[in-house]
């Protein structure tokens, strides 16, 4: 069962299992294009398709092999063919814990995604089809950037599912969608370009070291230590922009709120809670490892960046009137927690940013769901239309304050555990950067509070809640509303969550309460593959991963 | 006949023939000779056979050369020099050949096509427009005289019952072009590479002015194109005067020889090289030699802009390649600097003033601009890599050129081509298949991977950062990205605007152009994904002298 650790073989075969994983949602998106007339049947097949994904991920993630990975496998479900020799590149890919449980997350989100655009009204002329073959399409090119074991296969990804995520905004967003399009793909862009310069630079570094140029990770890992320093931070740098930028860290976070807000609410998930993480899985699986002096060297500098962050973010989210705005500075201020985490260097810490990308995805996700279930009812994206909503619809009330909570971090739920792990992880190696970020989860309480107090508690105000009150009695059309909402408006004016709502929201209230107290299973998957990147990173490891939090 | 021969041997100092390998040489010869058969088509045969005539002899003068080209180059060859030292038949000629040869097989489906204008894009001759009109009586109208009559007579050719109209002769202007662009990529001294300049500069100047539509701003274009390529032939050939004063020999290698082992000043040298090298930055639209481009481009029949486009960026960076890397090889320390600043100023001019364009043709003419200075990073590598780099950019960046123009040709309004941006709104709601092209295109041309483009840039990128041009390849990459904005309005345009009320209308193409856009469409796919092959080819050797 134990592999011994090989370099890759050129011209070997593998594992499909990957490559199914990752064409299964391209070939459902493509499946969608015959569909394109007919909604019922494109919703059916994109459906079948996340569905069928989820399948073969829990199949994945249930022949991951733990054990394995402890003895020193460092990826599985491996797979490799030669692409352009000439450039030294492989179709290669293979998954560890981290890459593994991104995936998973991925997968985990689509169906649910689905369900909620299931009846959304889209802006006049666009298919059901092309909105969810785009989804489709960007999961397609998540799996890949996250199980490209080559690094060129990685950023061919990387700039590939710029293009659907640019076309969801573009195509399917709110009113100032042109500029948010734009704004993301130019920012995204420079940061990928300024890599393929970092990308050219290690490719140049390894042929004079191996004599030939090469792309896969293992063979540039392996000579990463020999790199000299000064180079390492050239290479480390372009890296580090492009990642910056996606995560995206203080100063290089512009575009998301603009992205977040204008995005249609799934395409925000799908950004804010997977395709960002880019970024942060690129610090612990690119930058740490292919220039580990470098990133010592510079590890104060992005913890500057993170912990500025934390603080900044936060207090900027407090600040915000938009809800979509607000959602994408919370979670900004989220991304520095992972930084923080990411560059504490202590295995301890990384299984804590590993496990915060998760739960991320899974709390800013249903945030992001709740506020997009309150637009479908009031039409208003500003916080100060609504007020006293619980008295209207308390389950929603309800939801969104759990989601709020694991978003703040509440013990119980997902988030406290990975926010913890991070802190004790980093506070043996950086205590004045850790003790600083601390005060960030203040903040986040004021943030999620202040929120949760204007839009739910008090008396029934708010211009978006009073008018669709008004509405209710007569049942009129609003301009942004959710057909499948608008079914039960006779009743009142303002509805609580119907049945599709309740059901798409039911399993991630699950996962995150469940996750909040038993955090063992993706814990146990996720810490073998960060002890070796500790490991690869060549220091002594001051809190090992699973050593106080199991 | 074997008298004169006997009368030549008698002479004391007699002058020999040369050996000429004929099979190396082949494609040349026969695309030189399908032109000089296609003038005497266009001589003899009765106006309406012309059409069908030529564009069968043309095809079939493509086909030949790029028979005898394959069945010499698969035979895997030593590099010949053959025609008295004047043609090097090395690898990157053959590969550049075999480009500039497929490269023009779409071009001249563009340039053929009579569904999308209808009678084609060439202006009626100036004899049958008379004609056309009521009277046919004795007064010739200008070749600037956009008579609204004329122009809609001429709408009405190509009904089965008329002749068409369309002139034939850019079909041998095409091929003398094709020719001199061969023999000017494998020029192996300069008053070769000259002549061959001439022979592929005249027709294209000729071209330029043939537009049916806009008659004045083809006629503008093709004055300006014609004047300041008489100054760039000129400055050429200054350059050739000095080298020769330096060296004593035009020959590429020997004025490297000189160069290597010479203790005479190097004024003479560089000099000659500068002034050498503005003819030639000039016909690749390199800035700040670039004036002409957009105005070229803008105002040439469309077609002739995608075979200009294409094709003359593929000579111009031929000979640029070869001439740095052959004669000028050994002083790559000396000039090198200053041909970064002009690689950095025709890229930040592509890139920044292709932002202000509102003229979809001009933005692509800045589009061209800045791909010049990408260029320029592989024509500077002087390694076998850089090369290879070059070479496969050239291709990408040819097929994907063609294809655009091809879509451009497409988009229409009432009078002609629809070149402001603006009518490109809304266009993926009429024509989501266009639209979708050529948002393909614009990202292959912006560099986004799975596309030609992108491999394209890193073949040239990575062998210019290996080469010691780190720095450089930074400000591309950056360059890139500024013009990626360009490229994106348009995508932007044609995707999420609404489109206007009585915009252009999306003709749908014949064959020949569904054919040429197909072609390009599906060669900046698979050389994005598979392009070993093409990789290899580019990589089989290096210019010799």
């Amino acid at each position: 069962m134990i592999a011994p650790l090989d370099p890759i073989v050129p011209g070997s075969g593998g594992n499909p299992l990957l490559i199914v994983l990752l064409l299964v949602p391209l070939v459902g998106a493509a499946a969608l294009y015959p569909a394109r007339r007919n909604a019922a049947a494109a919703k059916a097949i994109a459906m079948v398709t996340a569905l069928v994904e989820l399948a073969l991920v829990v199949v994945a993630w249930s022949l991951y092999s733990v054990p394995a990975a402890q003895a020193g496998t460092r990826f599985q479900f491996e797979f490799s063919a030669p692409w352009i020799p000439a450039f030294g590149t492989h179709i290669a890919f293979g998954v560890d814990g981290i890459s593994l449980a991104l995936i998973a997350l991925t997968a985990f989100l689509v169906p649910i995604l689905l369900l909620f655009a299931w009846s959304e009204k889209l802006p006049e002329g666009r298919s059901v089809a092309g909105y969810f073959g785009l989804l489709l399409a960007t999961q397609s090119t998540l799996v890949g950037v996250f199980a490209a074991t080559d690094v060129f296969l990685f950023y061919v990804f990387f700039e590939a599912m710029l293009v659907p995520m640019y076309f969801l905004i573009g195509r399917f967003g709110g009113p100032r969608r042109q500029y948010a399009a734009v704004k993301f793909f130019l920012y995204s862009l420079l940061g990928g370009l300024i890599m393929l310069a970092s990308l050219i630079g290690l490719y140049v570094t390894s042929a004079e070291q191996l004599g030939r140029g090469t792309f896969t990770w293992a063979d540039l890992q392996a000579i990463a230590a020999d790199t000299p320093t000064a180079v390492q931070i050239w290479l480390f740098l372009g890296f580090f922009v492009a990642f910056a930028i996606k995560a995206p860290l203080v100063p290089f976070h512009t575009w998301l709120p603009d992205a977040g807000a204008e995005a249609p609410i799934v395409a925000a998930v799908l950004l804010v809670g997977v395709l960002d993480k880019v970024g942060t899985y690129g610090f612990l699986r690119y930058l740490l490892p292919l220039f580990p002096q470098a990133s010592q060297v510079l590890a104060p500098v992005v913890l500057v960046l993170a912990v500025a962050g934390i603080i900044y973010a936060a207090l900027l989210a407090v600040g915000q009137t938009d809800m979509g705005r607000f959602v994408a500075y919370t979670s900004v201020a989220h991304f520095g927690f992972i930084a923080l985490g990411v560059f504490a260097f202590s295995s301890q810490a990384f299984a804590g940013a590993t496990l915060y990308m998760v739960n991320h995805g899974l709390s800013t996700g249903m945030l992001f769901l709740m506020v997009g279930m309150l637009i479908a009812r009031g039409g208003s994206r500003l916080i100060s239309d609504y007020g006293g909503v619980a008295k209207l619809a308390p389950v929603m009330a309800g939801c969104l304050l759990l989601a709020g909570m694991s978003s703040l971090a509440l013990p119980g739920t997902n988030s406290f555990v990975s926010e913890f792990l991070v802190l004790i992880g980093s506070f043996p190696t950086r205590p004045v950067f850790t003790i600083i970020a601390t005060v960030g989860i203040i903040f986040a309480a004021l943030y999620v509070l202040w929120f949760y107090q204007r839009t739910m508690q008090g008396p029934v105000r708010g211009g978006a809640v009073i008018a669709a009150l008004e509405r209710g009695g007569a049942g009129g059309p609003g301009t942004m509303l959710d057909p499948g909402v608008a079914a039960d408006r006779n009743k009142a004016g303002f509805p609580d969550l119907g049945r599709r709502e309740v059901g798409l929201l039911a399993p991630l209230i699950v996962v995150i309460v469940v996750l909040g107290f038993y955090p063992a299973p993706v814990l146990d998957v996720i810490n073998p593959s960060v002890t070796a990147t500790m490991a690869e990173l060549g220091l002594p490891d001051p809190v090992p991963a699973g050593g106080i939090v199991r | 006949m074997s008298s004169v021969a006997q009368a030549v041997s008698q002479v004391p100092t007699q002058i020999e023939m040369p050996p000429i390998d004929w099979a190396a040489s082949a494609p040349l010869w026969i695309v030189f000779a399908g032109a000089c058969v296609s003038v005497l088509l266009e001589a003899f045969l009765p106006r309406h056979q012309r059409w069908p005539v030529q564009v069968v002899a043309t095809g079939l003068t493509l086909l030949a050369a790029l028979v005898a080209l394959a069945g010499y180059a698969l035979s895997s060859p030593e590099p010949v020099l053959t025609f008295g030292a004047a043609l090097a038949v090395d690898a990157p000629a053959l590969f550049l050949w075999g480009t500039l040869i497929v490269l023009t097989v779409p071009s001249l489906l563009l340039l053929a096509d009579r569904s999308v204008e209808p009678g084609g894009v060439f202006v009626a001759s100036a004899a049958e427009r008379a004609a056309a009109r009521a009277g046919g009586s004795g007064s010739v109208p200008a070749g600037g005289g956009a008579d609204p009559l004329v122009e809609h007579v001429d709408r009405s050719y190509g009904t089965p019952d008329q002749t068409p109209t369309m002139q034939t002769e850019p079909f041998p202007f095409v091929l003398f072009a094709l020719g001199g662009m061969m023999a000017f990529v494998a020029a192996n001294d300069l008053l070769t590479m000259f002549i061959a300049l001439e022979v592929l500069s005249l027709p294209l100047y000729l071209l330029c002015g043939l537009a049916r539509r806009r008659r004045l701003l083809s006629q503008e274009a093709a004055v300006k194109y014609f004047l300041l390529g008489a100054f760039g032939s000129a400055f050429f050939l200054y350059g050739i005067a000095l080298l020769y004063g330096y060296a004593g020999s035009v020959r590429l290698s020997e004025i490297s020889e000189s160069a290597a082992g010479s203790l005479t000043s190097d004024t003479l040298l560089f000099a000659g090289l500068a002034l050498l090298l503005v003819g030639l930055l000039f016909k690749g639209s390199v800035a700040p030699f670039h004036t002409w481009t957009p105005d070229v481009y803008q105002g040439a029949p469309t077609p002739v802009t995608a075979f200009m486009a294409a094709c003359t960026k593929v000579a111009a960076f031929g000979a640029i390649a070869r001439v740095l890397y052959v004669a000028f090889g050994s002083t790559v320390w000396e000039w090198r600097p200053v041909l970064w600043a002009v690689a950095i100023v025709s890229m930040v001019v592509g890139a920044v003033l292709g932002l202000t364009q509102t003229d979809v043709k001009r933005m692509i003419a800045y589009s061209s601009i800045a791909h010049a200075g990408f260029l320029m990073l592989g024509a500077m590598a002087i390694t076998p890599d850089g090369t290879a780099g070059l070479l496969f950019y050239l291709v990408a960046y040819g097929f994907t050129t063609i294809a655009v123009f091809g879509v451009v040709s497409l988009v229409r309004g009432p009078d002609g081509e629809a070149g402001h941006l603006s009518a490109w709104a809304g266009l993926a709601k009429r024509s989501p298949l266009t639209a979708g092209v050529m948002t393909f295109l614009l990202l292959a041309l912006a560099g986004i991977p799975l596309t030609s483009g992108f491999t394209a840039k890193f073949a040239l990128f990575s062998a210019a950062a290996a080469d010691g041009m780190v720095p450089l390849v930074v400000i591309a990459l950056v360059a890139s990205a500024v013009a990626a904005f360009f490229y994106l309005r348009v995508v932007v345009l044609m995707w999420f605007s609404e489109p206007a009320e009585d915009g252009p209308t999306v003709v749908v193409p014949g064959a020949f152009t569904t054919v040429a856009i197909t072609l390009g469409t599906l060669a900046t796919l698979v050389l994005g994904i598979l392009p070993t092959p093409v990789l290899e080819w580019a990589a089989s050797g290096a210019f010799v002298g």
